[in-house]
């Protein structure tokens, strides 16, 4: 024992690899094999007759991505991953500003757990409770009724694309549900970053003659970038891989996990279906390398 | 400089919050409703026979109880292990290349859970492994990892280094420093780790579907009476129960590591 002791004294490094050799071989073989046997996958492809998959190396199935029912597919969801990443932007910049600024003691602990307690709670109640309060039965129809807002309600379930028959079957649901299951994850990283403005940053700013409104847009909301982008991080890829909530919420025009999902499944053809998940794959890796660029890192 | 919010901010603020709090307290009005086949707002009436028909007559949910405590339990132990094993060997060493091991150990929460999911599937597949309990603790403890990585690497920059030194220097070797000097400090980040990757473990769904098989664990089960229900308020029963069991760790958690870090960055 005493010798070995010795050993990783004199030999840090030996420590290091002695420390990092199972988790890394973990990771490595555990995920990215599996990560590399998914994208081997999508190399070969499945003989439409037979519903066979023919395991020679071919690039057709990454040609049928662009077929125009999957290219919708893939835009329906990056575009709804962006909209649901500058929702929650906005609506948790109060939050995460006025718990960075002004609380201070009990109430700074009690927003972090506000804000902490719907982050952990079961996705799937989550998505559950929306489908409680969507439902053309539920809460939102009985106080649109009781406001005398029920005619506003059906005009906006009649607009054509994001309208249904309920909220419950429309792209409004989809969204809100996303939203409101994602949003934690963007105010975390944002208040963390709010923290971080200097004070004397702020009132050097006020020193030399800028308004409250000048100092918020060219000192703090500059400064706090980097943590709306480490949050949008988790966003738009949580809302990229999402297949849960379109399916339970949502019309029946398939988003880019319930392609997948069903490719897989149903279908059979797990070459489409790993192709499929390339795309979410190449999105995250360009935002990533981005968001490093940006260093938003520093803020996760 | 103003010290006091306007009322814009506090009232972009507690709606915010309001937003993120008020859909949980359905679920428990729920529970109590007499309306078994529609989600209808009011309920027509309140009972708590939904109680008594979820432990008497519905043996459909033990069985994914227990799998779903099992499977966490099992997960969090290896994560705890393989968790605090990188996070302490990245935490003190130097070397080329560290930033991108770094990338790599959160990679499993930065991608989409439906990657993760669907790679361990394929990769299963080609290796002819047969669905199990083993399939299922395989991919949530590669997420949990990540969860007690996190926690206890943000406790690791926070130790003193000299006190590892000072001990070294008193003439205790290596174990010893570690497990009077080093373990003290960071049991209770263990401690918290561990009940946020049992939490995430106990809840997860997405990568579950692609490794269970044929078996259910209990956000599965919740899953299909989503899909397709058969006395819903029984489903908000369970999903109390899941709150429940959630909560509680998670709570722990934070009192566990309030003083100044966060225990957040954690997902699906």
């Amino acid at each position: 024992m005493r010798g070995l002791s010795d050993l990783f004294y004199k030999r840090p490094g030996a420590l290091t690899a002695m420390l990092l050799g199972p988790p890394l071989a973990w990771i490595g073989i555990v995920y990215i094999g599996s990560l590399l046997a998914l994208l081997l996958q999508s190399f070969y492809h499945l003989d439409d007759f037979s519903g066979v998959i023919i395991h020679e190396f071919t690039l057709s199935t990454y040609g049928q991505l662009f077929e125009s029912s999957n290219l919708q597919t893939i835009g329906r969801t990056v575009a709804m991953a962006a909209i649901v990443t500058i929702a929650s932007a906005i609506i948790a910049f109060p939050i995460a500003y006025y718990a960075a600024r002004f609380a201070r003691g009990k109430t700074k602990a009690l927003f972090y757990l506000a804000v902490m307690m719907p982050l952990w709670s079961s996705y799937l109640v989550k998505v559950y409770a929306w489908k409680l309060i969507l439902a053309k039965e539920g809460i939102i129809t009985w106080a649109a009724g009781g406001l005398g807002l029920g005619g506003a309600l059906e005009a906006l379930l009649a607009t054509p694309v994001i309208g249904g028959s309920s909220l419950s079957f429309s792209y409004i649901g989809t969204f809100l549900v996303l939203l409101y299951i994602w949003l934690p994850y963007m105010i975390l990283p944002l208040q963390a970053a709010l923290e971080r403005v200097p004070k004397n940053f702020i009132e050097a700013s006020a020193d030399l003659g800028a308004t409250p409104r000048q100092t918020f847009r060219t000192v703090i909301l500059p400064l706090a970038m980097p943590g709306v982008i480490a949050g949008s991080i988790f966003t738009f890829s949580l809302t990229l891989g999402d297949y849960i909530i379109p399916q339970i919420v949502g019309n029946s025009r398939p988003f880019i996990g319930q392609a997948v999902y069903t490719l897989q499944g149903t279908a059979g053809d797990i070459p489409l279906a790993a192709a499929f998940t390339v795309v979410p794959m190449l999105i995250m890796g360009v935002y990533l390398a981005l968001a490093k660029r940006a260093g938003a890192f520093d803020a996760l | 400089m103003r010290s006091d919010a306007g009322w814009g901010l506090k009232l972009g603020a507690a709606a915010g919050l309001l937003f993120l709090h008020l859909p949980l307290l359905l679920i428990f009005l729920y529970a109590f409703t007499t309306e078994e086949k529609s989600f209808q707002f009011p309920p027509p009436g309140l009972t708590i026979k939904w109680f008594v028909t979820a432990w008497f007559e519905r043996p459909d949910i033990w069985g994914p109880l227990y799998l779903s405590i099992k499977v966490a339990a099992i997960a969090t132990v290896l994560a705890l292990i393989f968790g605090t094993l990188a996070a302490a060997a990245l935490s003190r060493a130097k070397f080329y290349g560290k930033d991108s091991l770094s990338l790599l150990f959160i990679l499993p929460i930065a991608l989409p859970g439906i990657i993760t999911g669907i790679a361990l599937r394929s990769a299963f597949d080609i290796m002819n492994l047969p669905f199990s309990t083993w399939t299922i603790v395989l991919g949530h403890a590669t997420f949990c990892i990540v969860v007690v990585y996190n926690n206890v690497l943000a406790r690791f920059r926070r130790i003193n280094s000299y006190m590892v030194e000072a001990s070294m220097d008193l003439g205790a070797d290596g174990f010893q420093t570690f497990r009077y000097v080093v373990l003290p400090q960071i049991a209770s980040a263990l401690l918290a780790g561990g009940m946020l990757a049992f939490a995430l473990s106990f809840d997860e769904v997405i990568v579950t579907t692609f490794t269970a098989g044929q078996q259910s664990t209990l956000p599965i089960w919740m899953l299909q009476e989503l899909i397709r229900p058969r006395q819903r308020p029984v489903t908000n029963v369970v999903a109390i129960i899941v709150i429940a069991v959630t909560f509680i760790p998670i709570l722990c958690a934070y009192y566990l590591t309030r003083e100044g870090e966060h225990t957040g960055g954690g997902g699906k």
